[in-house]
C-alpha cells in the first residue's frame, strides 16, 4: 500500500494532523498500537465516554471526545493494534498486527508517536508493587483499575497530581505523597508573568494539590528514597533532617515527568537539540515540524513537551507544511495565519517554562548498588566501572555490560547511561552520545519479519 | 611518541598481533579510532568454527582451535568459549551430497574433525529440528565465545604484556622515512619501524595512507538478537547453502546471522539493517526451527568488515613499501582464527618471516594494479 502521508500515533497531534491532510484531499494512513485513538491523555476516550470513570478523568479528558470522532470521519485510513517496527528511506514503514508485517510507503511521514516517562532509577524501583504513576493511569483508563493498599506516590510534575485526583474522585485513596519537586525557586517564579496567561492551567494544579492534602500526608525536602521488600513492596524508607523515616506500603507510583520518544528520530539520523532544563534530546524541527530529514515531519510532545493542546496545534502546523511540502498546498502560510496557530500555540504554552522551571529532572548521584538497566540488571557501579575503562561512549559501556541490549533498547537506561559516563568523563552531559538506535523499534517475532513479502527473493 | 611497531586497528587482530608482539619483547602501540571492539570484533557472532573452512586456511583454523580449548593460558580468561559443537545441516539431498563429498574430501588430505551425521543424529542433538532436515556435517570441539568477553580479555593480557592502546585515535597520515615510519593521528604524531594495518573494513583506507594502494569490498553482515527463552538448542547451527547461522547465547537469547548483507552507506563508513533481506535469514531459521516462529527479535545490527573476491584474508609485508604488514580481509569469518593469525603477524613483525605458508593470503591479490592489469 501507498499514501502520501503515513503517521505515526493517533493522540491529539497525530489525528489533527490526520484530519487537517484529509481537509486537502490527502491520502493518510494512521497507525497506532492502541485499540483505539486518544494517545496517551485520551487513552480509551470512546469506549470511556459511557462508563462512570468519565466524570471522573476531568474536563481535559473530556476535550477528547469530539477530537476522536472528528478523526473517526475524516477519511484517513486508520490501523489500530499495530506497531511500526521500523521506518526507512524513501519512505516505507515496516508493520506487524496479528502477528502478520507489513509494508507500507509514503511519501511523508509524521512522527506524532508522543512521550514516554521519564525513567528515574533509585534503590528498589524494580521490586514488584513499584510502577510508574503513567502505568497506573493506563490501567485506570483501560479498565477503571484503582490500586489497591496504602497506596504511596513519590515524584514531581502535573502528572501525579492529576492522577491523584482522578483517583480520589473514583473513590481511590492515598496514604501518602512524597513530593520530589525542589521549593519554587526563583528561576521558577521568575517565569510566572508569562504563565500567568494560562490562568486556567495554575488553578488546576492548586486545585489537584488540595485534593491530595485532604486524603493523605505530604511529604517534602526527604532524600535516598528506598523501596523494600522480599518478593514484593513492604515498606518505603527515606531519610529527612538526619533521621531515616519508614512507612508500610504495598504500592509506589513513581514519576519524574515525561520526555520525547526518541528512537525513531535516533534511527533515522535527524538531528537532536539537548533540552538541558528538562535533561532530554528531542529532535530538531523547523517551523513547520520537518526534522533534519527532507519529508520526515514530527509533532506533539516527540518534538519536546508541550502538553496536549499544543499537541494538537503542532499537529495542525505539521499537516500544513506537509501540505507544503508535498505541493498539496500553496497556500500554507496563509492558512497557518487565517487559523491563528501560532497565537494558539504559543498560549497553549504558556505554562510551560513555568512547569519546566518548577519541575526539573533529578539530578541527585545515583548510589552504585542501585540498577540502572532493568532488562540486563546492571548497576550503576557497573556502568561507572566500565566508564572509567573506556571512551565516553555509551556503545562501549553497552559492550562491556550487556546494559542497553535487553528488550526496551536503553529506553529505561538510555539517559542514566548518559549521565553517568558524564560524570566519570567529567563531561556536560550533552557532549556525551545517546545508544545507537537500531532496528527494530518495537519487538517483533521472527515468524513475522520472515512472513514478509518478497523475502523469498532475497534467500 | 615512538616504539617498534604501531598497529592501526583495535579490533581483535590487532589486538591479537600485539599481544604476541609484546611477549617477544617488541614495544607496541596500538591505535584505535573509536574504542575497542566497535567494529567487526564486537559485531560478530563469535562462532569458533573449523567445519567448512576453506582448504587454505584449515591449518591456521586447526591451530586456532587447539588455542581457543586452553584460551586460560593464552589470555587468562576463557573468552566465554563453549565447545557446545557446530552442525551444518542439509536441507535437500544435493546439500547433503556436497557436505559428504567435502568431508571425503577433507579425509583424503588427513583431516577428520568434521564428522557426517544422519537424520536421527541430528535430532538427538537437536530435538526441536524440522523433519525435512536431513543430516549434516558435525564438529563437536568446535563452538562459540562471548565476544566482548574476548575482546577484553586480549585487552588485558596486551596491556599486561606491555602494550600502549590508544583509543578514539584516528591515523590521518603515514609518511616513510629512512629508519621507519611517522603516522599523524588525532591524538598526535607516533613514530614506529613497522606499521601493522588491521584497520579492517577501512584496511583499503590506511593501504592508501601508507602508499600501497589496495582494494576490496566491504560486508556488512546483518545479526539478530532475540528475547531471552528456554534452552533448547545446544551447538551452533548452520544450513548448507542458506543464509543461516544460529546460536542460542548462554543468557537464553538466540543469536542469528548467516551473512544477509545490509546496506552501505554511500561514504563506505557506516551501514544499516536492510530489513527485506534480513528477512531471508528469519525464514530460514524458522524453517529449519519451527517451534522459533514467536520469539520476539530485541536488536538487529550490521557489523563491517573487509571482503577479498576470494574470501580468503590478507596476510603478509606489503609488496610496494617497506616495513609495512596487512591483516586485514576476513571476509566474514576471522573470529575463529584470531589466536594463530596474532601469532603469524608477531613473526613478521619480530623475525621478518613466518614458517607459515601464506601463499594463499598474498597481498599482491588486492593490489589495486593488478586487479587493473
Ligand atoms: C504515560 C503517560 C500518561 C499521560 N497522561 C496524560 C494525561 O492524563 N493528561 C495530560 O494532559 N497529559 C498526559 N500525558 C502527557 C502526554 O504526552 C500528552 O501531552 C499528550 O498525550 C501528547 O500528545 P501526542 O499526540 O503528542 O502523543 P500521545 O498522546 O502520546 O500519542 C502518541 C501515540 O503514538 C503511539 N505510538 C508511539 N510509538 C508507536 C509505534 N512505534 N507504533 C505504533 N504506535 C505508536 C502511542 O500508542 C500513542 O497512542 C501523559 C504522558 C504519558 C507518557
Ligand atoms: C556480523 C558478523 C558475524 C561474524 N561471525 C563470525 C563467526 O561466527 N565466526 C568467525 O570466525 N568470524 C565471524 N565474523 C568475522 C570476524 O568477526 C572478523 O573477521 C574479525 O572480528 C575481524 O577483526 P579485525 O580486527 O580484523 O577487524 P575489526 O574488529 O573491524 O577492527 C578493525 C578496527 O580498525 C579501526 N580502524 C579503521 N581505520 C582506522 C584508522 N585510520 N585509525 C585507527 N583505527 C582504525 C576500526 O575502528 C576497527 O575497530 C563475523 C563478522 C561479522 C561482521
Amino acid at each position: 500500500m501507498s499514501y502520501d502521508v503515513a503517521i505515526v500515533g493517533a493522540g491529539p497531534a497525530g489525528m489533527s494532523a490526520a484530519i487537517r491532510l484529509r481537509e486537502f484531499g490527502a491520502s493518510v494512513v494512521v497507525i497506532d498500537e492502541q485499540p483505539s485513538p486518544g494517545g496517551q491523555i485520551f487513552r480509551g476516550i470512546e469506549r470511556n465516554a459511557s462508563s462512570p470513570v468519565f466524570p471522573a478523568l476531568g474536563k481535559d479528558y473530556q476535550k477528547g471526545q469530539a477530537l476522536a470522532a472528528a478523526f473517526r470521519v475524516s477519511g484517513a485510513e486508520y490501523l489500530p493494534s499495530t506497531q511500526v517496527w521500523q521506518i526507512e528511506d524513501g519512505w516505507n514503514l515496516y508493520l506487524t498486527a496479528e502477528g502478520k508485517a507489513q509494508r507500507i510507503a509514503a511519501r511523508a511521514v509524521l512522527l506524532a508517536n508522543g512521550a514516554q516517562e521519564r525513567p528515574v532509577p533509585f534503590a528498589g524501583w524494580t521490586l514488584p508493587g513499584v510502577m510508574t504513576v503513567g502505568a497506573a493511569q493506563i490501567l485506570l483508563k483501560s479498565g477503571g483499575m484503582l490500586p489497591e493498599g496504602k497506596v504511596w506516590i513519590a515524584g514531581a510534575g502535573p502528572l501525579p497530581l492529576l492522577y491523584a485526583t482522578q483517583l480520589l474522585n473514583l473513590g481511590g485513596r492515598i496514604a501518602g505523597f512524597l513530593d520530589t519537586s525542589t521549593p519554587p525557586r526563583l528561576s521558577a517564579l521568575r517565569r510566572l508573568p508569562g504563565a500567568w496567561r494560562d490562568f486556567g492551567g495554575l488553578l488546576k494544579g492548586l486545585r489537584w494539590l488540595r485534593g491530595i492534602k485532604r486524603s493523605g500526608i505530604i511529604v517534602r525536602g526527604f532524600s535516598d528514597l528506598r523501596a523494600e521488600g522480599n518478593e514484593h513492596l513492604e515498606h518505603l524508607t527515606w531519610e529527612m533532617e538526619g533521621k531515616r523515616h519508614r512507612v508500610e506500603a504495598d504500592v509506589l507510583l513513581v514519576h519524574e515527568g515525561v520526555v520525547p520518544r526518541i528512537h525513531e528520530t535516533l534511527a533515522l539520523g535527524c538531528a537532536h537539540h539537548w533540552n538541558d532544563e528538562q535533561g532530554y534530546l528531542a529532535a530538531k524541527v523547523d517551523r513547520w515540524g520537518e526534522s533534519s530529514r527532507k519529508s520526515l515531519f514530527v509533532a506533539g510532545d516527540a518534538s519536546g513537551i508541550g502538553g496536549w493542546l499544543a499537541a494538537t496545534i503542532s499537529g495542525e502546523i505539521a499537516a500544513l507544511g506537509i501540505a507544503g511540502r508535498l505541493g498539496i498546498s500553496s497556500e500554507t502560510d496563509r492558512l497557518r495565519k487565517r487559523a491563528h496557530l501560532d497565537r494558539r500555540r504559543k498560549r497553549a504554552l504558556a505554562l510551560r517554562p513555568f512547569l519546566d522551571a518548577m519541575y526539573p529532572p533529578p539530578r541527585n548521584r545515583l548510589p552504585d548498588d542501585v540498577i540502572a538497566c532493568r532488562c540486563e540488571e546492571v548497576t550503576a557501579g557497573a556502568i561507572r566501572a566500565a566508564a572509567r575503562n573506556s571512551p565516553a561512549d555509551p556503545s562501549a559501556v553497552k559492550a562491556a555490560t550487556r546494559c542497553g541490549m535487553g528488550p526496551c533498547q536503553g529506553r529505561q537506561c538510555g539517559y542514566t547511561v548518559q549521565a553517568l559516563l558524564a560524570e566519570v568523563h567529567g563531561l556536560p552531559v550533552s557532549e556525551v552520545r545517546f545508544f545507537h538506535i537500531r532496528p527494530p523499534l518495537k519487538p517483533v517475532t521472527l515468524g513475522e519479519i520472515a512472513s514478509l513479502e518478497k523475502a523469498d527473493r532475497a534467500t | 611518541m615512538s616504539a617498534d611497531v604501531l598497529i592501526i586497528g583495535g579490533g581483535l587482530h590487532g589486538l591479537s598481533a600485539a599481544l604476541q608482539a609484546a611477549r617477544r619483547g617488541a614495544a607496541v602501540q596500538l591505535v584505535e579510532r573509536h574504542f575497542l571492539g566497535r567494529h567487526a570484533s564486537g559485531a560478530t557472532a563469535a562462532g569458533v568454527r573449523t567445519l567448512g573452512r576453506d582448504g587454505a586456511e584449515l591449518p591456521l583454523s586447526l591451530e586456532a582451535a587447539r588455542d581457543w580449548h586452553d584460551m586460560e593460558g593464552l589470555v587468562g580468561d576463557d573468552c566465554g568459549f563453549v565447545a557446545c559443537g557446530q552442525l551444518q545441516v542439509a536441507e535437500d539431498e544435493l546439500s547433503l551430497t556436497k557436505i559428504e563429498m567435502r568431508i571425503k574430501r577433507l579425509q583424503a588430505m588427513g583431516h577428520f574433525h568434521e564428522q557426517m551425521v544422519g537424520p536421527d543424529e541430528i535430532r538427538s542433538l537437536l530435538p526441536g529440528i524440522s523433519a525435512h532436515c536431513l543430516g549434516g556435517a558435525w564438529v563437536s570441539s568446535d563452538g562459540s565465545a562471548d565476544p566482548h568477553r574476548t575482546i577484553r580479555a586480549f585487552r588485558d593480557a596486551a596491556i599486561r604484556a606491555g602494550v600502549d592502546i590508544i583509543e578514539e585515535c584516528l591515523v590521518t597520515a603515514l609518511t616513510r622515512s629512512a629508519t621507519g615510519w611517522r603516522a599523524e593521528t588525532s591524538r598526535g604524531v607516533f613514530e614506529a619501524e613497522i606499521v601493522v594495518n588491521a584497520a579492517g573494513a577501512w584496511a583499503d583506507h590506511v593501504s592508501h595512507l601508507a602508499g600501497d594502494p589496495l582494494q576490496h569490498e566491504i560486508r556488512t553482515s546483518m545479526m539478530v538478537v532475540t528475547e531471552r527463552s528456554a534452552s533448547r538448542i545446544k551447538p551452533v547451527v548452520g544450513s548448507f547453502g542458506k543464509k543461516l547461522s544460529l546460536k542460542q547465547t548462554s543468557q537464553g537469547t538466540f543469536l542469528i546471522g548467516g551473512g544477509s548483507q545490509g546496506k552501505l552507506a554511500a561514504d563506505r563508513q557506516s551501514a544499516t539493517v536492510d530489513v527485506v533481506a534480513l528477512a531471508a535469514s528469519m525464514q530460514a531459521a524458522v524453517r529449519v526451527f519451527p517451534e522459533l516462529e514467536g520469539v520476539r527479535i530485541v536488536r538487529t545490527w550490521v557489523g563491517m568488515e573487509a571482503m577479498t573476491s576470494d574470501h580468503r584474508p590478507v596476510i603478509g609485508f606489503s609488496q610496494q613499501v617497506e616495513g609495512l604488514i596487512h591483516v586485514f580481509g576476513f571476509s566474514g569469518h576471522g573470529f575463529q582464527l584470531v589466536p594463530s593469525v596474532g601469532r603469524v603477524v608477531a613473526d613478521l613483525i619480530c623475525q621478518g618471516h613466518t614458517n607459515h605458508d601464506l601463499d594463499a593470503f598474498c597481498v599482491s591479490r588486492v593490489s589495486i594494479e593488478r586487479v587493473a592489469a
